[in-house]
């Protein structure tokens, strides 16, 4: 890693959120994930950057849970989990974490959504999950959801094989917040979509970051997206970090070899 | 002790592809104190924008040290924790850039009020002090809920200062503010600059026009 050795925090007092130290992750003999570490404080927004195959995905499927790393500690600063390494809890502590605290958008809706439920449905899903039951609270929380995420409620008992592809990702972004979670994963979540719905996908969660205040981490080839959204990044290649830091130092100043590149590639 | 006090700061660029070091500036000595202001002079390319943005942390200083003062305590700029320099830039250091970076589909009033929503403050709340400064630098009323992307230099200039003035500093960097204004709303940025001197916020500033800042300076660092 190229990036200048900088002192530890001092002038901060809160503890990250989210700490992940020494991920790794193998496909067969392949690194996916090699050594990462990573910090993400309350309210912060960490971007994720690096070419197809970096791992960046792979790194947002290990801190969802979904997938069990090689090795490593995953740690969140929320009540009940403290101290605890969160690849070691059972599928049920797991589930649970998930469910309450972990919010995501995957860029294929395909893999967030059942698309043959309706949008609503979708999003009280979740709630269901989480132990609720009254069909009025399920619903009107599903409406806030939607209502938060701006997707047009008029719609909310289509089903996402009828809606857009900007208005998808909407539902799910309403399903990742409905419970208000720590902890919000996107991956790649306007990839796909066109440039204007895109504006407004990103205004969106820019808003619902400021106003919820979660620990965020956005993974993006897109610079600009990144930019925009991200108080820190990391870049990554070949499933290691090879420079993090501010996000506007990372792009206008970046250090690495690989990082000057990619820069210099954006239009 | 000084608000800031920067020794041997230095910057040069590596260029990978080209397998080259550039220079940027070499063993930089100042110091500043509440409510001074320090002019940098120079021609173009000596640089002075790299100075303000190697204090802002935008680029990484490759020598020497600026310790700054905050109100959490001291801290070494070129050195501290990137969550560190973020705390600073929300509550403490302001950066006025040439240029604004517009983002699709946000108003000017939305954009301009936006540090301070970050800072904590209400969102309503945040827009009506936002539409005060917008007033104040006389952009137009009919385009305030406009998408600056489509604005002037000039006009987007406007919400560009408002968005870096907005927000209570202790230190503020400004690189060439004036650049893109008109006659009045220069005026009213200098007015509104004396203020901030006046209330103990160190300025360090690049104009393109010392006439601009005739009876603000207080001390000037020459590159070359």
């Amino acid at each position: 890693m190229t990036s200048l050795a900088f002192d530890l925090p001092r002038l901060l007092t809160t503890a990250p959120l989210l700490r992940a130290r020494r991920l790794t992750k193998h496909y067969g003999a392949i690194p996916a994930v090699a050594g990462v570490d990573l910090d993400v404080y309350p309210g912060e927004v960490l971007g994720i950057v690096g070419e197809s195959g970096s791992g960046k995905s792979t790194i947002l499927r290990l801190l969802n849970l979904e997938e069990a790393p090689d090795t490593g500690d995953y740690t969140l600063t929320i009540d009940g989990y403290r101290g605890r390494n969160l690849f070691t809890l059972d599928r049920y502590d797991r589930r649970a974490l998930r469910v309450r605290h972990i919010g995501i958008v995957y860029q294929n809706p395909l893999h967030g959504l059942r698309m043959h439920i309706t949008s609503s449905g979708n999003v009280a899903e979740r709630l269901i999950m989480a132990g609720e039951r009254r069909f009025a609270t399920l619903r009107n929380a599903a409406r806030d959801a939607l209502d938060a995420s701006e997707f047009p409620l008029a719609r909310m008992d289509d089903i996402p094989r009828r809606l857009s592809g900007g208005m998808q990702q909407r539902v799910q972004l309403a399903k990742a917040i409905a419970l208000q979670p720590m902890v919000l994963l996107l991956d790649e979540p306007t990839t796909g979509l066109d440039v204007s719905v895109q504006a407004l996908v990103l205004d969106t969660l820019k808003r619902i970051q400021r106003e919820l205040h979660v620990a965020t981490i956005i993974v993006s080839h897109d610079l600009g997206v990144i930019r925009t959204l991200a108080d820190r990044v990391l870049v990554m290649r070949h499933g290691r970090v090879v420079e993090h830091g501010l996000t506007d130092q990372v792009l206008d100043d970046p250090q690495d070899a690989y990082t000057q590149q990619l820069v210099a590639a954006k239009l | 002790m000084p608000l800031l006090e920067v020794h041997n700061y230095t910057k040069r660029f590596h260029v990978h592809h080209l397998e080259r070091e550039i220079l940027a500036f070499e063993g930089l000595e100042f110091w500043l104190n509440p409510g001074e202001f320090m002019l940098v002079r120079g021609p173009n390319g000596v640089g002075k924008s790299t100075l303000l943005r190697c204090l802002y942390r935008t680029c990484i200083p490759t020598g020497g040290q600026a310790l700054y003062d905050s109100l959490h305590g001291p801290v070494d700029l070129a050195r501290a924790a990137d969550v560190d320099i973020a705390l600073l830039r929300r509550s403490e250091i302001g950066h006025v850039t040439q240029f604004l970076h517009p983002r699709p589909r946000v108003s000017a009033l939305d954009l301009a009020a936006e540090p301070l929503a970050l800072a904590g403050r209400m969102w309503e709340d945040a827009r009506s002090e936002a539409a005060e400064w917008l007033e104040a630098f006389r952009l137009k009323r009919d385009i305030w809920h406009a998408y600056p992307a489509t604005f002037s230099g000039g006009e987007q200039q406007k919400v560009n200062l408002v968005r870096a003035l907005i927000r209570p500093q202790r230190l503020l960097l400004l690189d060439e503010p004036t650049a893109s204004l008109d006659v009045a709303t220069r005026a009213a940025l200098i007015e509104r600059l004396r203020e901030l001197k006046a209330r103990g916020v160190a300025l360090i500033g690049v104009f393109h026009r010392d006439s601009d800042v005739v009876g603000l300076v207080d001390r000037e660092l020459r590159l070359a």
